[in-house]
């Protein structure tokens, strides 16, 4: 109350007086994630209101699917908020190549993040970065615990063991081994071939292979995932063809699926549809003991508007989002979207505890198909869709699938030519 | 007294209507049409004349796709003068029948479906058919036939057919009142002469009735044409903007959408996409052209 009145004096203050402190500045931020106003206005801007007596902020969303064309006129009209949420990849860098989003580089703060971390805000040979990674999404598979004890079987390390877990849960046929289908497509790209496959290529170190043209979609390590995605067909549901992704939620969190694969951004969600005690588990590897790679999709991230007429505070606040402070807050609030920082941060949330914690024993990487290579026609990313769906429904064999999306790739991406 | 050699009323009762039809439907047809003919290079929009035609129908990336799309837009109009039309005639025979009771109420219910909007019959279709909650599986297993029962909207030979089939449900209101319109405007006198002739029942169908709603056949069968090869509501909302599985449900009507707007990580291209919205105008125009030229002008001695 006290700081409010003080806040509401300094604020009056200022509007008589002028401009009686140099750092007074209200600055806007421009959002897709409406889903998330409460959470800012009551958590995040207070927090920093607090800390930074000078600076307002403003937090005005827009609907997701409406935020990419809306951003772009007020920015060519003049008229957009002084920091800007942005989308990862080819949206935002064609944002910065059109000189509306500030370089970022020289702020001390983004040492605080990776180099996956900061890959997806930075032009195409990482000498600039323009934006502060806020929150990436972790792949792997939530399970459902009761299931696991009823039938005695243990959290699968390796891949036979996940077969095996599979197998036993079909001969027992109470449960759907596994809760996916393949009508809306992207799930068996982005929670089959993206989740599994940074084991086979070896996360970053394949990725960029990709990208330089070392490496080929025909390769072994591109390969491969479709071939392990090919027996995951036997053991999903009746009908999986016609599923849809919300049906595949529903089945799992009503208790009639053992597996899920999935996204993090599923736990909260699920925290509240479900009744029985779920558990996560990484990617498994091939064998015992090899390394484990991770999907740590980065998702978020936020940057300064070239234009903005309060560039101090607004760097200030990038700076505060950088912080373990802001980490801790947003992380908490929204368990499934992991902040991106260095420094770990404590979760109270069990499963996104679980998730976050593979960061220590597994290397991260990113979505194969998001960086430079999906800016082609024909499209990689829609094709591993479609390309996944087939290694699942068994209508092409892998090396098929991979030949294909190379000839693709290689009609338009000068270093696979 | 002298008339005005200007007819002004002609104009100013004209204005409004010419107005609103060329902003909204004659200057966009032909900028979509000109803007086929640029493409952008380099950030400048550049005028390329038909290269994106030449690339549609000559490059294997393009042409595959349109041919896939162009070959299912024709299945889907198969269907529905195979099945939408016949059933819609029959119908209407049916309830022009003056002892036929209850007809207004199954006139009504079977025009029902006409009004609600695709995303609700894409939506509920969807619910229907689905192996885990759907009525469809459950009912055939109570009949004792749930072998029968497939995925079929995620089949790659049935979807496109089970939409199709769909939308007939949806649309076989239409061609039933245009028929049963027609049927009603027959005059009583000619049905009577025939049955003086002995002409009566089925065969008063055959050879009195159907001759002469054939016009109304004729205008069906184009509206049809059209609305076919316009479609992309039901398979958006039934498929998504990637009409799968494995685009064996895309027509032209999502392949455009697809081109122009983009999807996901895929960029939307304006100039590709206004090639393929331009072919789609070709193709409706050569079919319209057929039957004005082909067939009514040949169907108007019929009338009476």
């Amino acid at each position: 109350m006290i700081r409010k009145l003080i806040t509401i004096a300094i604020a009056g203050g200022t509007l008589l007086g002028g401009s009686v402190r140099a750092q007074d500045a209200t600055i806007t931020i421009e959002s897709w994630r409406n889903d998330d106003l409460a959470l800012w206005q009551e958590k995040i801007i207070p927090a920093f209101e607090a800390e930074h007596s000078g600076i307002k902020v403003k937090f005005t969303p827009s609907a997701p699917t409406e935020y990419n064309a809306a951003l772009n006129s007020k920015l060519e009209a003049g008229s957009a908020g002084d920091l800007i949420t942005c989308r990862p990849f080819d949206a935002s860098l064609a944002l910065f190549d059109a000189g509306h989003l500030a370089d970022l580089d020289d702020m001390e703060a983004m040492s605080n993040f990776s180099d996956v971390a900061k890959s997806a805000w930075q032009s195409d040979d990482g000498s600039a970065s323009f934006c502060v990674p806020m929150a990436s999404v972790i792949h792997g598979f939530i399970y459902n615990k009761d299931a696991f004890k009823e039938l005695g079987v243990d959290v699968p390390a390796t891949e036979d063991e996940f077969f095996a877990v599979l197998e036993k849960f079909k001969e027992d046929g109470t449960y759907i081994p596994m809760a996916m289908g393949t009508n809306d497509q992207w799930e068996a790209a982005t929670m089959g071939y993206n989740n599994i496959g940074p084991n086979y290529w070896k996360g970053e170190e394949g990725r960029q292979a990709l990208i330089s043209g070392k490496q080929k979609l025909t390769d072994e390590g591109w390969v491969a995932p479709y071939a392990t995605l090919a027996k995951w067909g036997a053991y999903l549901g009746d009908g999986y063809e016609a599923q849809t992704y919300p049906d595949s939620q529903n089945l799992f969190t009503l208790g009639r699926a053992a597996i899920y694969p999935a996204g993090s951004w599923e736990i909260s969600g699920f925290n509240t549809q479900a009744d029985f005690e779920m558990g996560a588990f990484k990617p498994p590897v091939q064998a015992e003991g090899d390394t484990c790679y991770i999907s740590d999709h980065t998702d978020i991230g936020i940057g300064m508007n070239a234009a903005s007429k309060n560039p101090e505070a607004a760097r200030t606040f990038l700076s505060w989002v950088a912080s373990p402070e802001f980490a801790a807050i947003f992380g908490n609030a929204l368990p499934g979207f992991f902040p991106l920082s260095k420094t770990p941060v404590d979760l109270d949330d069990p499963l996104a505890k679980e998730f976050v914690s593979w960061r220590g024993q597994c290397e991260s990487t990113i979505r194969s198909t998001y960086q430079i290579l999906s800016r082609g026609t024909p499209n990689l990313e829609n094709d591993t869709w479609g390309a996944s769906v087939a290694a699942i429904k068994g209508t092409s064999s892998p090396e098929e699938l991979g030949k294909q999306l190379q000839e693709g790739l290689a009609t338009w991406y000068k270093p696979q030519q | 007294m002298q008339r005005s050699p200007v007819r002004w009323h002609i104009i100013i009762f004209l204005t409004p209507a010419v107005l609103v039809y060329t902003t909204v439907m004659i200057f966009p047809l032909f900028n979509t049409l000109r803007l086929a003919l640029y493409n952008r290079i380099d950030q400048e929009r550049v005028f390329v004349g038909l290269q994106n035609f030449k690339a549609l129908f000559g490059d294997t990336l393009w042409s595959e796709p349109f041919w896939n799309a162009l070959g299912n837009n024709l299945w889907f109009f198969v269907i529905h003068m195979l099945v939408q039309n016949p059933i819609g005639i029959a119908l209407a025979a049916i309830l022009s029948h003056p002892r036929l009771r209850f007809a207004a109420f199954y006139r009504s219910a079977i025009f029902i479906p006409t009004i609600l909007s695709f995303v609700i019959v894409g939506f509920a279709w969807k619910l229907i058919l689905s192996p885990l909650w759907g009525i469809a599986p459950s009912l055939l297993d109570t009949v004792g036939l749930k072998s029968l029962f497939a995925p079929w909207l995620g089949k790659e030979e049935y979807a496109l057919t089970t939409l199709a089939l769909i939308s007939v449900w949806q649309f076989v209101g239409i061609p039933m009142m245009l028929i049963y319109a027609a049927l009603l405007s027959i005059p009583q006198e000619i049905i009577e002469a025939g049955e003086i002739d002995g002409i009566t029942g089925f065969s008063a169908f055959w050879r009195i009735k159907l001759p002469l709603i054939l016009p109304a056949i004729g205008i069906i069968s184009i509206l049809t044409f059209v609305g076919n090869f316009n479609a992309f509501d039901l398979i958006y909302a039934a498929q998504g903007a990637l009409a799968g599985p494995a685009y064996s449900t895309d027509i032209l009507g999502t392949f455009m959408y697809r081109t122009f707007f983009g999807f996901q990580l895929q960029l939307g291209d304006p100039h590709m996409g206004s090639a393929i919205a331009s072919a789609m105008f070709g193709i409706i125009l050569i079919g319209v052209c057929i039957y004005l030229f082909g067939i009514q002008s040949r169907m108007r001695r019929f009338q009476f």
